[in-house]
């Protein structure tokens, strides 16, 4: 790489940060309810998340009960069953990823990673969490209403997802797109602020290359999420319209059940190419934190620098940017212009080369470190696993000519679940076993947590890896049942038989996981202030878990970037981005430098 | 150590599985064994990189265990190695990317020769009209569709009246010739699925969308409808008959055409002048369609 990058980096001395005036809560409410705390909206975001996450999961349940033992369940028929596919898929996706990924590591972790006190706008940053909330609770009204949920498919394609024949077109789509309408006003509320946190609020000394990749990770996902939800966002507004004042963005001329609808000339097209506008970043806007996340847990736990950090942010950036030309890739059997097809099988191949990139780094990463094997790091390598699983069957729905035969079966299920359900899933496991004992004091029970990790990792693999041959026999995805075919052969109903029960397994292995943080909370053992021995600033904090303000009396100086683990010349394995060069002990005296960042950050 | 055999276990595993489990491909009807190939490719080129990245990461956590002796490496790049695999990655995908360009340009060009064939997509079902005589499938709308023109064919074109409608039966191909079907939905999304010939496609409504194919073998397959339309959409099945040149021509004769079946329709009696130019509007667009995606 040149050296005209390089430059930036030698920037040592940022400007002095001023001390900001926090807001100080004196009562109880404003404290840990109204809170402008960072931290505390982190929790109330990623508590309302996985509660809601739970919700989701039991769908699943309800959604494979019906695939592995078809016509045993009376209580799901074909209208719910249709209900169930459409809220576990949007629920998970936007209700549960991203808003865990964001609204919860994003704030808990960027002010401390970064060195700053808090948010930029702390009271925005309250907002935002009460209006996810409100989103949250409009969703699960859907249930509720007259005609209940929608069933359109979480891709709530016109004109079916408005018409006739679909579940919830009464009240369940409309508050499903009001819902999703206010999910984006709250996350922009956030958005903007870990944005200008990162951009303006950094300690003394913590350039941007010498971040953690968790907060590029955040960063770059968080300004994906401002440019794409815009593309929902207007997409949710025009349906409604179509769906409340019978205006014609998506609808064209149709008989529906026998009636001519009065709708006209609108294009089901510009829904699709919308809505996965936002829908492709919205795959990096979870995977992208993740791999930033995956990044630093590895490094501290094999104690070891990570490997090529400057290819990794040149990765995150580049991926980013990336995947806002490729999302007509899921669109290659819609009936838009085939020759789209060239273009964007040609720029969805080429994402894969800096995704490959990442992959590499984080087992060279491995490759002469010192590994502990601790919960944390063994669901980093359950995600290496999985993602790369699941990236490798991108690069097949990805290449036009075989995504023809695929697309819209079970192959599909199995590779998104992998690659952004699994995947995912298993890094906010690593992240929650990595942080807890900064966000608690206290560690989790590494005994429950060597169970949870084998019964989870196992399972989803042996869940998704035979899923995708049911793909390759042609069996299609969103069928309540299959029936009777000649195609199908009979052990197809085993495999899905077995998948099922292994759901049920997994799923309820995840109670462990529930009670291990629980208790934990109350009765685990004292983690000190930096357990892992990490070197990033949030283990730095004068207590913990960090009070309101994060820091002490005085804000962190950063020396060095956030992986100078086991470096040359200095006594013990890790060095703390603050802590100052004459105090780093070292083995000899020779120079000053190696502890500091490493010497290609400064030629 | 368990986590390294575990990860072994796995990448093994996998492979085995690959290629002993009952469950594969459903034996090919159609000329797209190109797409069959290109799935094998990246199956031999993904799977080389899924096992070696498997294994060297079990090799690297059993030899690199935590071990209080002993002191990591510290090496913060190295840009050789980087570049180095970045050129191999990218040989790989160009290696999958250029025969599946390829294929696709012969998926997209459809031969001149080709028979249209139309299917008809509503809730929850299949219909298919095939030209006449005169070999052209005539022009149609939405707005035309009535009891007595339920395809919504355009009585004024000579072409339609003699163009062969099927409801509620079977659809039969003949063998060994380039058929393009036409896709037509008069509500919903839809998407017309039959696993042995590989291709499909959505049925959009306001568009008519296409593939080609040409069949290889004699039988009888399912169609499913492959996009969620609704709650019977796992219900929407049809069955296609592909026949050899007799067999087919026989059961050609004994079907009825538009102007057989729909007297009144194809009169055109009860559809009134001024709509004309609207359906106009819907016809050309729907032709041009036709013709960009050519
Ligand atoms: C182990 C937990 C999970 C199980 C057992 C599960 C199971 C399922 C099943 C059975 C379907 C319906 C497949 C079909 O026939 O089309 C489905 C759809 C889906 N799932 Fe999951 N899922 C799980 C976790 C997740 C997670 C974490 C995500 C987050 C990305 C996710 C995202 C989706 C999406 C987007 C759909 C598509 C919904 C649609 O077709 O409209 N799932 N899942
Ligand atoms: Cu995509
Ligand atoms: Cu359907």
């Amino acid at each position: 790489m040149s050296n005209g990058m390089l430059e930036e980096t030698q920037v040592v001395p940022l400007a002095e940060i001023e001390e900001v005036d926090l807001y100080h809560a004196h009562h109880w409410i404003t404290k840990y309810v109204f809170s402008q705390d960072a931290k505390i909206i982190a929790i109330q975001y990623s508590a309302t998340a996985i509660l809601i996450g739970l919700v989701g999961l039991v769908l699943s349940w309800l959604m494979r009960l019906q695939l592995g033992f078809p016509e045993v369940f009376d209580f799901i028929d074909a209208e719910s069953y249709y209900q169930y596919v459409t809220m576990h898929g949007m629920i998970m996706v936007i209700y549960l990823l991203t808003a865990l990924f964001l609204g919860g590591f994003g704030n808990y972790l960027i002010p401390l990673m970064v060195g700053a006190r808090d948010m930029v706008f702390p009271y925005m940053n309250m907002l935002s969490y009460w209006v996810y909330l409100i989103a949250v609770l409009v969703l699960t009204a859907s249930f509720f209403v007259p005609g209940g949920a929608s069933g359109a498919g979480w891709t709530l394609y016109p004109p079916q997802a408005i018409s006739e024949g679909t579940p919830g077109i009464d009240g369940g789509i409309i508050l499903m797109l009001v819902s999703l309408v206010l999910f984006i006003i709250g996350f922009t509320m956030g958005g903007l602020n870990y944005v200008v946190t990162v951009l303006q609020a950094r300690a003394r000394g913590m350039t941007l290359m010498r971040m953690p990749l968790t907060v590029w990770g955040i960063f770059v996902a968080t300004i994906l999420a401002l440019l794409a939800f815009p593309a929902l966002f207007v997409a949710g507004v025009m349906m409604l319209l179509d769906r409340v004042l019978g205006t014609s963005f998506f609808m064209p001329e149709m008989i529906v059940q026998g009636e001519m609808t009065s709708h006209e000339n609108g294009s089901p097209l510009l829904f699709q190419h919308l809505f996965w506008f936002f829908g492709h970043p919205e795959v990096y806007i979870v995977a992208l934190p993740a791999f930033g996340v995956v990044s630093d847990i590895i490094s501290t736990h094999a104690r070891k620098n990570i490997f090529g950090y400057r290819m990794m942010v040149w990765a995150i950036v580049a991926i980013g940017g990336l995947s806002f030309i490729v999302w007509a890739h899921h669109m290659y059997v819609s009936g838009m212009n085939p020759y789209f097809g060239f273009f964007f099988a040609t720029t969805t191949l080429i994402i894969a080369v800096p995704t490959a990139l990442k992959m590499y780094n984080w087992v060279l990463t491995l490759w002469k470190g010192n590994i502990h094997l601790t919960i944390p790091m063994l669901f980093c390598v359950a995600f290496i696993l999985t993602f790369l699983n699941g990236g490798i069957t991108g690069l097949f729905l990805g290449n036009v000519i075989v995504d023809i035969p695929l697309s819209d079966t079970m192959f599909v299920v199995a590779h998104f679940h992998m690659v952004m359900g699994i995947a995912p899933v298993l890094v906010i496991f690593a992240a929650i076993y990595h942080w807890f004992p900064k966000m608690s004091g206290r560690m989790l029970h590494e005994g429950w947590g060597q169970f949870h990790f084998w019964i989870t990792f196992l399972g989803s693999y042996l869940i998704y890896f035979p899923m995708h041959y049911l793909g390759f026999i042609g069996v299609p995805r969103r069928y309540f049942e299959i029936g009777e075919t000649s195609f199908i052969p009979p052990s197809a109903a085993t495999l899905n038989e077995f998948i099922t029960v292994v759901v049920l397994i997994v799923g309820f292995a995840q109670v462990v996981f529930i009670a291990n943080i629980i208790i934990s909370i109350f009765k685990g053992k004292p983690a000190g202030d930096n357990p892992w021995n990490a070197t990033s600033l949030e283990w730095q904090t004068a207590t913990t878990p960090p009070g309101h303000g994060n820091f002490g009396d005085e804000l962190p100086v950063v020396y060095r970037w956030a992986y100078a683990y086991s470096v040359p010349g200095v006594e013990a394995d890790f060095v703390p981005q603050n802590m100052p060069p004459d105090e780093v002990k070292r083995t000899d005296t020779a120079t000053g430098a190696v502890a500091d960042d490493p010497p290609e950050l400064h030629q | 150590m368990v986590l390294a055999i575990v990860l072994v276990l796995i990448a093994v595993g996998s492979v085995i599985f690959h290629f002993w489990s009952p469950w594969w491909f459903t034996p090919i009807a159609s000329n797209w064994g190109s797409m069959d190939d290109a799935i094998n490719i990246t199956f031999a080129i993904t799977g080389v990189a899924y096992v070696a990245i498997i294994l060297f990461m079990a090799y690297c956590i059993y030899k690199y265990r935590y071990r209080e002796d002993r002191r990591a490496d510290y090496e913060p790049e190295n840009s050789k190695l980087e570049w180095w695999l970045t050129w191999v990655t990218a040989a790989g995908v160009v290696g999958l990317l250029t025969p599946g360009l390829i294929a696709w340009n012969e998926f997209v060009t459809v031969p001149e020769d080709a028979t249209e064939f139309e299917v008809v997509g509503s809730q929850w079902e299949w219909k298919y009209r095939l030209p006449g005589k005169d070999g052209k499938l005539g022009t149609s709308s939405i707005k035309l569709i009535s009891d007595d023109n339920p395809f919504g064919l355009n009585p004024k074109d000579p072409n339609s009246k003699d163009d062969i409608l099927i409801e509620g039966e079977d659809l039969h191909l003949p063998l060994n010739k380039p058929i393009k079907m036409l896709l037509r939905s008069v509500d919903v999304l839809h998407d017309f699925y039959v696993p042995q010939f590989r291709a499909k496609m959505d049925l959009v409504p306001g568009m008519v969308t296409f593939f080609w194919l040409t069949t290889t073998r004699t039988g009888t397959f399912d169609i499913l409808c492959a996009e969620l339309c609704g709650v019977g959409h796992h219900a929407m099945r049809g069955q296609v008959v592909v026949d050899d040149t007799a067999a087919f021509q026989k059961w050609l004769g004994g079907q009825k055409s538009f102007a057989t079946l729909y007297p009144k329709g194809a009169a055109g009696t009860q559809q009134a002048a001024e709509s004309d130019a609207e359906i106009k509007t819907v016809l050309t667009a729907n032709n041009q369609n036709n013709e960009e995606g050519k």
